[in-house]
């Protein structure tokens, strides 16, 4: 197993998951409760130091009994090594720890997640949705279940009737 | 165009004699000084502004003053994907443009909405505001655009100014 896997199962060997190495590529696994414990792991240990938060994404397993998976690629600008730490989310409790408290940069990228996904922070400053509109309504575009074209948003432009009646 | 008949009487030091319609020297002029709109979406505002500088030079058929407001343009050239957040917007800039005013739907994605047949894309500008002049291509050469450009100076003399466009004509021409 690689190293930076080692330690996050040493020092978490209850939210540990599991660690895939696929092509120089590492993907640790852990479970929603210890998520912001390793995320300030991840951040304050001298040997992790991964100072730069790449970014945030989100996947639907529409099968899964835990649904949704948040994934969250982090960078050491001093070490230059990368991590990606991901996470399960069940549909009906949709809710994973923001890390906007130890990444800022995660503000705006959660927020996406948000949007596109359903997918809610506990502690976010500011969870809005962020590419739609505020009063958005159709529910949230890149799940599987929603379809391609939409629910008819797209098709219809009330402002054309402002000043009418 | 068969309406100015200038330089005949250069010879003999007579003056000119111009014979024509107050309409068809108000549209002449109108053609010639189409005032567009800087309004680049995406891709195809690069071959827009390709169109504009000097190697194809729009200005050669009137149209190279690009305005950056619309109070001050009367020719809307939307060239790129429209977003439907982004509708409301093409639609208040179009308000605010003063008559008469032309758009021409610059792209397959402006025109139809290309391949996105996707929850975010409207399936062409003229969904929400009237369009004169479609030109195809992903994107348009800037050749294409001067197509557009001159088909619209054509419709433009089409266009009746003072006198009311017969019924017929008028679903012909759908100015």
């Amino acid at each position: 197993m690689h190293p930076l896997a080692e330690r996050i199962q040493a020092e978490f060997p209850e939210g540990f998951v599991k660690a895939v190495e696929w092509r120089g590529d590492l993907a640790v696994t852990v479970a929603r409760t210890a998520l912001h414990d390793v995320a300030l792991f991840l951040h304050n240990d001298p040997a992790m130091d991964f100072d730069y938060i790449v970014h945030v994404s989100s996947v639907d397993w529409p099968d899964d009994e835990e649904r949704f998976e948040v994934v969250w690629e982090f960078y050491s600008i001093r070490k230059r090594h990368r991590i990606r730490l991901k996470t399960r989310t069940p549909e009906a409790d949709c809710v994973v720890d923001s890390l906007t408290d130890i990444w800022q940069g995660a503000d705006f990228m959660e927020r996406e997640v948000y949007d596109m996904m359903g997918i809610r922070f506990r502690n976010h400053p500011d969870l809005r949705r962020i590419l739609m509109p505020d009063d958005y309504e159709e529910g949230y575009p890149l799940r599987k279940d929603f379809p391609l074209r939409g629910k008819g948003w797209r098709d219809t432009f009330e402002f054309l009737d402002e000043g009418k009646g | 165009m068969g309406l100015i008949q200038i330089g005949r009487r250069e010879k003999d030091g007579e003056l000119d004699v111009i014979t024509t319609t107050i309409e068809k020297a108000v549209n002449w002029a109108r053609k010639g000084s189409l005032w567009p709109m800087t309004f680049g979406l995406a891709c195809c505002a690069i071959e827009m502004i390709a169109a504009v500088s000097s190697r194809y030079d729009m200005d050669r058929y009137g149209a190279g003053v690009f305005r950056a407001s619309p109070r001050q343009s009367d020719l809307m050239i939307v060239a790129g994907t429209v977003c439907r957040r982004m509708a409301p917007v093409i639609r208040k800039i179009y308000d605010q443009m003063p008559e008469p005013k032309y758009v021409i739907a610059m792209g397959s994605c402006a025109t139809s909405g290309n391949i996105y047949d996707s929850y975010p894309v409207v399936q062409g500008v003229d969904r929400f505001v009237p369009v004169d002049i479609y030109v195809p291509g992903c994107p348009p050469t800037p050749e294409a655009l001067f197509d557009g450009v001159l088909k619209l100076q054509e419709r433009i003399m089409q266009k009746r100014v003072f006198t009311k466009q017969p019924e017929q004509v008028k679903d012909a021409v759908k100015v």
